[in-house]
């Protein structure tokens, strides 16, 4: 049966909140940024008049400054983003409770079986984004379609405010034009080795063997593929429905940028330590654990390797980043940002083959538990490890609970 | 055009609901809200604000009243 997926972008979301509370900067260029001190002094977003001047999310904040005098920066307030997200959300479910929240901005919405009440998918698309200009003062571009990929595909056409049908009649026109690069999941490295084979437009994409594509990207290459001929059919996911966890991480820009090994190891250490409570809090063992490095020419990578038993133990976890660490870099680069993520996850409960000779963990599985109960009790400060004084700067912030926009994946 | 705060006086009904009844001004002047026509939620693009919106008529004058996460304002 042919559904009707709806998805909506807010635009220029966190720029647009503040525009919106502001009035007087609203015809000026206006980036919404993070706390330069700290060194999180990024453009996080932008209005419309910005983004013509050239800026870009991500850009530092001097760099814009110099594209575009006369900016107007505002600090990032993310608990009113959130509330208008919640209003957002609120005004999706009163037309379907299959509503899958994509980041905090953008959202699916599975209208297939409300079509009788509130009319097409259009008709919907574009009541929603009416509610949203009268209701909470921002605008919306929407996309339909019958599947998820090509409704996000849709809702970046037209932007700001707009909606744009894609059909099965007229994706092979409206979707297959456009740059390979425009689709869900083809980064930086897949577009380049697209590219290299001559596949440059979703068009290239989608009439190639797909066999080729599997030699040449793997499992990825089929999934590409059926992406670009609209054969996805991953549903939206029904209102409140929790994922399953599939893995826990953290990362930090730091304060300052990492020069050292003992630099590293101080922020791993932070990391692992947030990674095995959040671990110990949900029951959870990681058999993997990944490091993400980015240096302060903003390259980043990541590696992964296993474990030889499933741990929720920060030491084990921070032993095996530094050891892949070590492994991967060579310094030639000071380091902007690290992660620490553990994947792989099974429930602590289940049985593990304990190794015969080193015994089991019970011992630093009690003392890292005991650990969480003082933390619970006296605040996360009470008890550290000895080398966070090496360095209370750069150690000193808690990735477990002051984080509060956690990114999502398509394949969850 | 801008927008200012208030302080006002409301009914908390059994379901919840919030019924502003007097609104009262910076330097102390009170107003009577004598009927609320409408309430919804608006964006107040005038004075730069979001929230729930009471239509109501004070002083014989339409005015809207906003509640934005529990702060009224008023346009001016």
């Amino acid at each position: 049966m042919n559904r009707t997926i709806l998805h909506v972008d807010l635009n220029n979301f966190y720029a647009s909140v503040e525009c919106l509370y502001k009035p007087e900067i609203r015809d000026k260029p206006v980036i919404v940024c993070g706390d330069a001190e700290s060194r999180h002094g990024i453009v996080l977003a932008k209005n419309q008049i910005a983004k013509q001047a050239g800026i870009k999310t991500g850009e530092v904040i001097w760099e814009a400054k110099q594209k575009c005098p006369g900016l107007v920066l505002v600090p990032a307030d993310f608990r009113k983003y959130l509330r208008f997200s919640r209003m957002a959300r609120q005004i999706y479910s009163n037309y379907t409770d299959q509503i899958e929240s994509f980041g905090i901005d953008e959202a699916w919405l599975d209208v297939t079986g409300s079509t009788k009440l509130f009319g097409s998918g259009q008709e919907i698309a574009d009541t929603i984004r009416q509610r949203f200009k009268s209701e909470i003062g921002l605008t919306a571009s929407a996309g339909v379609s019958f599947n998820k990929i090509f409704a996000k595909l849709g809702s970046d056409m037209k932007k700001p405010d707009a909606t744009t049908v894609i059909t099965q009649d007229n994706y092979r026109d409206r979707v297959w034009s456009l740059p390979v690069g425009e689709l869900l999941y083809v980064g930086r490295s897949t577009r380049q080795k697209l590219n290299n084979r001559g596949i440059y437009t979703i068009g290239d994409l989608a009439n190639r063997d797909v066999h080729r594509l599997r030699l040449l990207l793997g499992v990825w290459g089929e999934t590409l593929w059926t992406f670009a001929n609209g054969l996805d059919v991953a549903p939206v996911r029904l209102n409140g429905e929790e994922s399953i966890v599939k893995s826990v991480g953290n990362s930090t820009t730091t304060v300052r940028d990492l020069v050292s090994d003992s630099d590293v190891k101080l922020i791993i250490y932070v990391l692992a330590e947030s990674v095995a409570a959040r671990l110990r809090k949900y029951g959870l063992k990681c058999k993997t654990v990944a490091i993400h490095v980015r240096d302060k020419d903003l390259q980043s990578f990541d590696r992964q390797g296993k474990l030889q038993v499933p741990t929720y133990v920060s030491n084990d976890i921070a032993q095996k980043a530094m050891e892949l660490f070590a492994a991967n870099y060579r310094w030639d680069k000071a380091i902007r940002s690290l992660g620490v993520r553990g994947a792989d996850l099974v429930m602590a409960t289940s049985h593990v083959r304990i190794d015969l000779f080193d015994g089991d963990n019970m011992e630093s599985e009690t003392l890292e538990k005991t650990i969480d109960g003082l933390r619970r009790r006296f605040g996360h400060y009470s008890v550290q490890r000895c080398a966070m004084l090496l360095d209370r700067e750069l150690t000193g912030f808690n990735p477990k609970d002051d984080h509060v926009i956690h990114p999502v994946s398509y394949f969850k | 055009m801008g927008k200012t705060f208030v302080t006002i006086t409301a009914e908390h009904d059994t379901n919840g609901m919030i019924k502003p009844t007097v609104l009262h001004w910076a330097d102390g002047r009170k107003w009577e809200i004598e009927k609320i026509f409408d309430v919804r939620m608006a964006a107040s693009l005038k004075a730069g604000g979001q929230g729930l919106r009471y239509t109501c008529r004070i002083a014989n004058k339409q005015v809207y009243l906003y509640c934005d996460d529990g702060k009224w304002f008023v346009e001016k």
